[in-house]
């Protein structure tokens, strides 16, 4: 899968589970995988950090 | 065989080592991303795959805390609970707690207005530190030393103007060795700590880039947690201490929803395992 905002190749770790984000090694765009059946992903736009992000 | 969910928001390491760690154990688990999840005052337990019991999980403060009060008025057993949340998410009243539950803490001014504060810093001097009340990661925690940028904060919190700007959060600066120490409260009990060193800043945040490095944990540590843990209501949490020269340990916050992976670098000890047997061990009492 490519990556949709500058079309490098993203690298997808075959166990990587649903919420789990990807980054683009290229441009730095960071991802989400908000679906995965088997090999068919698919991706949104992670959310950015929030302010009432963390613990 | 027990079924736990964990409601995520973003799938950290943890809440992979989570899920692992629940498998091995040999339970069923459920991932369930509260973004994407709608409830209602109708909704029914059995509307969802919430399982024996839920680890709420998610990164923002906010949503999970809301999600948890879901989860409660369905009577569905969550860790941590509403009011453990309620406690820690707000450093105003996680330390009025600490206080109030006689566990030593960082001496702290509260003001709710810029006149307010002003004549707060009268009679507390500089320098000091501020932070927001909501936060994490260090994340506008600033050490205050003269008055030109206290002027600073104070009009960049009128320009922002959210509603938890107007509620200042001061506290003493803490003679200290340049580190913190973090421990992972499970139950009220220390299961493991670590010195969080600072790379220069007198922050000492992992987020930030403090190295962790082992604590072995002391009897006094020991006790501290316990009470102040049983101070914000117990459950999974991350307890922060300082080593002040003067007066010992001091306890300037406890974390809910708390991250272990620097932690989970330096211990021997399996932290998720011993986070799913409490979650577990919490329906059974």
């Amino acid at each position: 899968m490519n990556c949709p905002e500058c079309d490098a190749k993203l690298n997808i770790p075959d166990d990587a589970l649903t919420g789990e984000i990807v980054s683009c090694p290229d441009c730095g765009a960071d991802y989400e995988i908000s679906k995965k059946d088997g090999s068919n992903v698919e991706l949104k736009q992670a959310e950015t950090v929030g302010e009432d992000w963390g613990e | 065989m027990s079924k736990i969910c964990i409601v995520f928001d973003r799938i950290r390491s943890e809440e992979k080592l989570l899920q692992k760690a629940a498998t091995e154990l040999g339970h069923d688990t459920s991932m369930l991303d509260a973004k994407v999840t709608q409830v209602n005052t109708n909704s029914k337990k059995n509307d969802f795959d919430f399982g024996d019991v839920v680890l709420e999980r998610c990164i923002s403060y906010f949503r999970g805390l809301h999600f948890t009060a879901f989860l409660k008025f369905l009577d569905i057993p969550v860790i941590n609970e509403f009011e453990v949340a309620n406690n820690c998410g707000n450093k105003m009243f996680m330390t009025l707690l600490l206080k109030k539950h006689n566990v030593p803490t960082p001496k702290t001014y509260f003001s709710f207005s810029k006149d307010g504060t002003l004549e707060n810093i009268d009679k507390i001097g500089f320098p000091f530190v501020i932070k927001p009340i909501i936060g994490s990661w260090g994340r506008g925690v600033m050490l205050i030393k003269d008055r030109d940028t206290l002027d600073a904060i104070i009009e960049i919190r009128e320009l922002t103007d959210g509603p938890h700007d107007r509620i200042f959060y001061l506290q003493e600066l803490i003679n200290r060795p340049p580190r913190d120490i973090r421990v992972i409260s499970i139950g009220n009990q220390a299961i493991a700590a670590m010195y969080r060193k600072s790379e220069g800043g007198f922050k000492t945040n992992i987020a930030l880039g403090a190295k962790p490095e082992l604590c072995e944990i002391t009897n006094e540590m020991e006790d501290l947690v316990a009470n102040a843990s049983k101070a914000v209501g117990g459950g999974i949490l991350g307890v922060d201490i300082m080593e002040d020269e003067e007066r010992g340990l001091l306890v300037h916050e406890v974390n809910n929803t708390v991250e272990f992976k620097g932690l989970a670098k330096v211990t021997k000890k399996n932290i998720p395992k011993e986070m799913i047997e409490f979650v577990l061990n919490s329906i059974r009492k």
